[in-house]
């Protein structure tokens, strides 16, 4: 029938430019990257097939150091970022009046395009030796010298929290505004307390916002660049500089992209586990946010 | 009201942790726009009064942002990739959405997940494989069939792939949120008042999603503008402004300019923000 | 003088499958020009189908749809000149009133002038002159159902389906709409085809009302007879209230006679119109409330015809509702029966009280059961 041949022209229609897409910018570079990570360079331009890019990897504790690190690193974010960011999302939701709400969630949602960069350079301005913070305790004598607030892991896990919390807090509040309140009111009514009725009701109702704030966060932090760079000095050993160092610096691509595919399976198996543990999926929780 | 009814010091306690966090929120980005004002050489204090000589002056050392012509270029090329990628991403965002809500096909779940993945892939990683794809296509072609490729190398075009291959993602789960919301009896009606297929996707369905297309738009275009991650490994000769400030950052050090800049950023991204907030919130809703 | 009734609308053994499942089974009617028709059925009757497949918006599996008696199938749902009103009506929100009811006729590439002229006469036709610069969020729900009446009217349709457009109303509006809708009817005298699951939309706006049921017609006809002359059993039971009992013919002539319910009471019964029922079958007996008349015990005053059915119980409750109220009474074999009383406030029935029921065997309608009913 004419009608089922134009239903079906529609639909692979509609299919080119997905499939064009998810073949030709994500599927396919990830195969070539992992078939490069695969070549190991012999002698000048002359390569072949092994593990050899893995096996350097494990043979230097720099290396599986930093991506330790980086992984340690950014649970702890992730973790700050919620813990921080929950209770914000609860007050924004649930606590604050019909009129302060909006306004609070536009306070949230105005920043959270602003680049990584400028973040940076404003915790810059605040921290460092001759920045805001350090000049205003001077100048009211808490301090005698100026103090470099810069260049160590806590200056990192600030900016690195201050830079993903707003993608935590936006999908939490979505979560918790869909959440009727005579729900939590019915916890109470049945003779809970506000631990339990936060423990038994408002968190499980919560875990995919819950779930998808993590998997972004963690992932942004994971595979940020500026932030630890900028924050951290030049010895902040984030694992996308190593990456950055591989393939712009030392011009390795093969190692650059075993970096790479090394990078993302770890990322891959934290952001798996997560969704196995907390019993969500990739379509329920980042796909609403 | 869900804690307590009267505010107890719990509550007010409560009430200083989110005006803290506010706090927190607002002082970087005070401070990276304020220092933009500071009639000083250094983004630092102590206040030297008031000038706007870093958006405007036209000699050295205080050249104003709309004098510098690298961060112009800067802003230029910023401007013309984010434009092409928002076009493409709401484009190919608005055939995902009606490739998956109208849809009917084997796999639909397992494509959808693929469709939600590069948003889970760190910046970094998506921008390397397209360069190691881009390169060794490149690299092929000139080796076998002598042909020199000029767009595979990096530059503005592989940063447009790179930035859309991430943003699409966004862009079609904005879409197909609005769509799912799409009444079909509407479809139907128009098409019992006599309308073809083609009249009702223009009159009907399309002005239906445009909010959605619009809001899609603009986080598409600011995405791209902040992007830096995937940017950095395919980025050729024109550089976007957020490279051009961090070359200006680590080469030159912290100069008030880049708190200009910082300003107009922040001030053009929270604007445009806003409008894609107020876009959605249409009031012919139901 | 006609020979063939002018239809506007014919269905000829209209079926419709998906998959194994048969939504409409070879269904048949006419429709005559003007008049108001009503699909009344159960969610899930397969009416909706039906409609949509006169609309053209699924195809049949099988038998013809003739409009103004020219078949239709090979007609694709915009060039048919059949016209709808969706459940929730379907106005577009993106557009002002105005827009709405000239979608269709710019459709159709009218010009500008005749579009004026036209939106403007529907608009006071159907009493709204001034809104056509009103958004479609700033109408009130019975303004909207009259606009979607209108979007339809203005392109002047052989036939115009209502799907249920009065589901969405709240109880008062519905009421008034119903009488709206009759007259917007009588107004434009087109033939209007309503569907509903609400018998007393069907019963008062209608001039037919088939009953439709598991993809079936059980009956077609006035509302009058469908109420007093049932056909079939779920006929019976599906308009109107009404005490059901089974049980199994004792004696009987083919039109009459006694049945043994399953509680062991006597019942004397007519059977439905055309129905011949014999002794010894599985019957279903009906008998609506307000024809059994409620007395007192021993009530001296109460004039019994010997013919009567006659049981006694207690009354269990009044459910008072005005004119409308009923007294639910327990029989002596343990089943509950409604009963509509005239309740004064003075000397009424109060619950624990003896009475006796009473009813004539010409109001007990009579059905053989049929397989699993």
């Amino acid at each position: 029938m004419q009608q089922k041949d134009i239903k079906r022209l529609t639909l692979y229609l509609l299919f080119a430019p997905f499939v064009l897409w998810i073949f030709l910018l994500i599927l396919l570079p990830h195969i070539g990257m992992v078939i490069l990570s695969l070549r190991e360079k012999i002698a000048p331009r002359v390569y072949e097939f092994g593990l050899g890019n893995y096996i350097d990897f494990i043979n230097e504790p720099i290396y599986w150091n930093t991506l330790l690190r980086t992984g340690s690193m950014s649970l702890l974010v992730t973790a700050l970022a919620l813990i921080i960011g929950f209770p914000i999302a609860y007050y924004i939701a649930k606590i604050a009046g019909n009129r302060s709400r909006g306004g609070l969630f536009l306070l949230c949602l105005i920043p959270l395009w602003v680049s990584d960069l400028i973040r940076a350079f404003g915790w810059i301005l605040l921290l460092r030796e001759t920045g805001v913070i350090s000049t205003f305790l001077l100048s009211y004598g808490i301090i005698e010298t100026p103090i470099e607030f810069l260049y160590n892991d806590a200056a990192v896990v600030v900016g690195l929290v201050y830079t993903v919390i707003l993608f935590m807090i936006v999908p939490l509040v979505s979560t918790l505004d869909g959440m009727d309140n005579s729900m939590i009111e019915a916890g109470y009514n049945l003779g809970g307390n506000s631990f339990t009725v936060m423990r038994r009701i408002i968190i499980p109702y919560a875990m995919p916002g819950i779930v998808s704030g993590c998997i972004v966060v963690f992932m942004l932090t994971a595979g940020s660049y500026l932030t630890p760079i900028l924050l951290g000095g030049k010895n902040s050993s984030w694992f996308t500089e190593q990456i950055y160092d591989q393939f712009i610096t030392r011009f390795n691509w093969e190692s650059g992209a075993a970096f790479g595919f090394l990078l993302l399976a770890f990322t891959s198996i934290v952001i798996w586990l997560g969704l196995k543990l907390s019993g969500q999926t990739l379509a329920n929780t980042v796909a609403k946010s | 009201m869900l804690i307590s009814r009267k505010p107890s010091p719990f509550l007010w306690a409560y009430r200083a942790y989110v005006l803290a966090f506010f706090i927190f929120l607002a002082a970087p980005l005070v401070a990276a726009g304020t220092f933009a004002f500071n009639d000083s050489l250094f983004p630092a204090l102590p206040w030297q009064g008031f000038t706007l000589d870093w958006f405007f002056n036209d000699t050295e050392p205080k050249l104003g942002m709309f004098h510098d012509r690298r961060l112009l270029r800067g802003l230029y090329y910023s401007f013309v990739i984010a434009g092409f990628v928002a076009a493409l991403s709401v484009f190919v965002g608005t055939t995902n959405a009606f490739l998956f809500v109208r849809g009917d096909f084997p796999a639909k779940n397992a494509l959808y997940i693929l469709m939600i993945v590069p948003l889970v892939i760190p910046g970094v990683i998506l921008g390397i494989s397209i360069l190691v794809l881009a390169s060794d296509t490149a690299n092929y072609l000139e080796r076998t069939i002598d042909l020199e490729l000029e767009f595979l190398r990096p530059g503005i075009f592989l940063v447009v792939l790179g930035q859309f291959s991430f943003v699409t993602t966004i862009t079609s789960l904005v879409i197909t949120a609005r769509l799912k919301k799409f009444d079909a009896s509407m479809e139907e009606a128009a098409l019992n008042l006599g309308a073809t297929r083609a009249r009702v996707l223009r009159t009907i369905t399309l002005p239906f999603l445009r909010p959605a297309m619009i809001a899609a738009g603009i986080v598409a275009f600011l995405v791209s503008f902040e992007n830096f991650n995937t940017t950095l490994f395919l980025v050729g000769s024109e550089a976007p402004l957020t490279i051009t400030m961090y070359d200006r950052m680590a080469k030159v050090g912290s100069t008030p300019v880049l708190n200009a800049v910082s300003f107009f950023l922040i001030i053009g991204s929270g604007a445009l923000a806003l409008i894609s907030i107020l876009v959605q919130r249409d009031k012919t809703d139901r | 003088m006609t020979i063939t009734p002018a239809y506007d609308l014919e269905c000829i053994d209209i079926a419709k499958s998906f998959g194994d499942f048969r939504a409409v089974k070879d269904v048949s009617f006419t429709i005559p020009s003007g008049s108001f028709f009503s699909i009344l059925g159960p969610s899930g009757c397969g009416k909706t189908t039906l409609m949509r497949m006169i609309a053209g918006f699924e195809t049949p599996s099988g038998g013809d749809i003739k409009i103004k008696g020219a078949s239709v199938l090979g007609t694709p749902p915009n060039k048919r000149n059949v016209k709808m009103v969706f459940q929730h009506l379907a106005l577009f929100p993106m557009m002002n009133v105005y827009e709405n009811i000239a979608y269709g006729l710019r459709c159709k590439g009218v010009s500008n002038d005749e579009i004026k002229l036209k939106v403007q006469d529907v608009l006071e036709r159907i009493a709204l002159p001034d809104v056509g610069h009103r958004e479609i969020h700033q109408l009130s729900g019975g303004q909207k159902q009259r606009i979607a009446i209108a979007r339809c009217m203005v392109l002047d349709p052989d036939v115009l389906l209502l799907d249920e457009p009065l589901g969405a109303l709240d109880l008062k509006l519905r009421e008034a709409m119903k009488i709206e809708l009759k007259l917007l009817q009588h107004q434009f005298n087109t033939t209007f085809i309503y569907i509903t699951h609400d018998q007393s939309e069907a019963l008062v706006m209608s001039d037919h009302v088939a009953i439709m049921n598991e993809g079936r017609f059980e009956q077609i006809g006035t509302p009058q007879e469908l109420y007093h002359r049932p056909n079939t059993s779920f006929v019976a039971s599906f308009v109107g209230d009404s005490n059901r009992w089974s049980g199994k013919v004792a004696d009987s002539d083919g039109t009459g006679g006694k049945v043994r319910t399953e509680q062991g009471l006597d019942m004397a019964f007519s059977a439905a119109a055309g129905q011949t029922i014999s002794t010894g079958s599985e019957v279903d007996i009906f008998v609506r409330p307000e024809f059994i008349r409620t007395i007192r015990e021993n009530d001296p005053a109460a004039a019994i015809s010997d013919g009567d059915n006659r049981m006694s119980g207690i009354v269990d409750s009044l459910l008072f509702n005005g004119a409308n109220s009923r007294v639910l009474v327990r029989g002596w074999s343990g089943e509950l029966i409604e009963a509509d009383v005239i309740l004064t406030g003075t000397d009424d029935l109060a619950p624990g009280e003896k009475v006796d029921l009473v009813w004539s065997p010409a109001q007990a309608m009579c059905f053989e059961k049929t397989g699993a009913a």
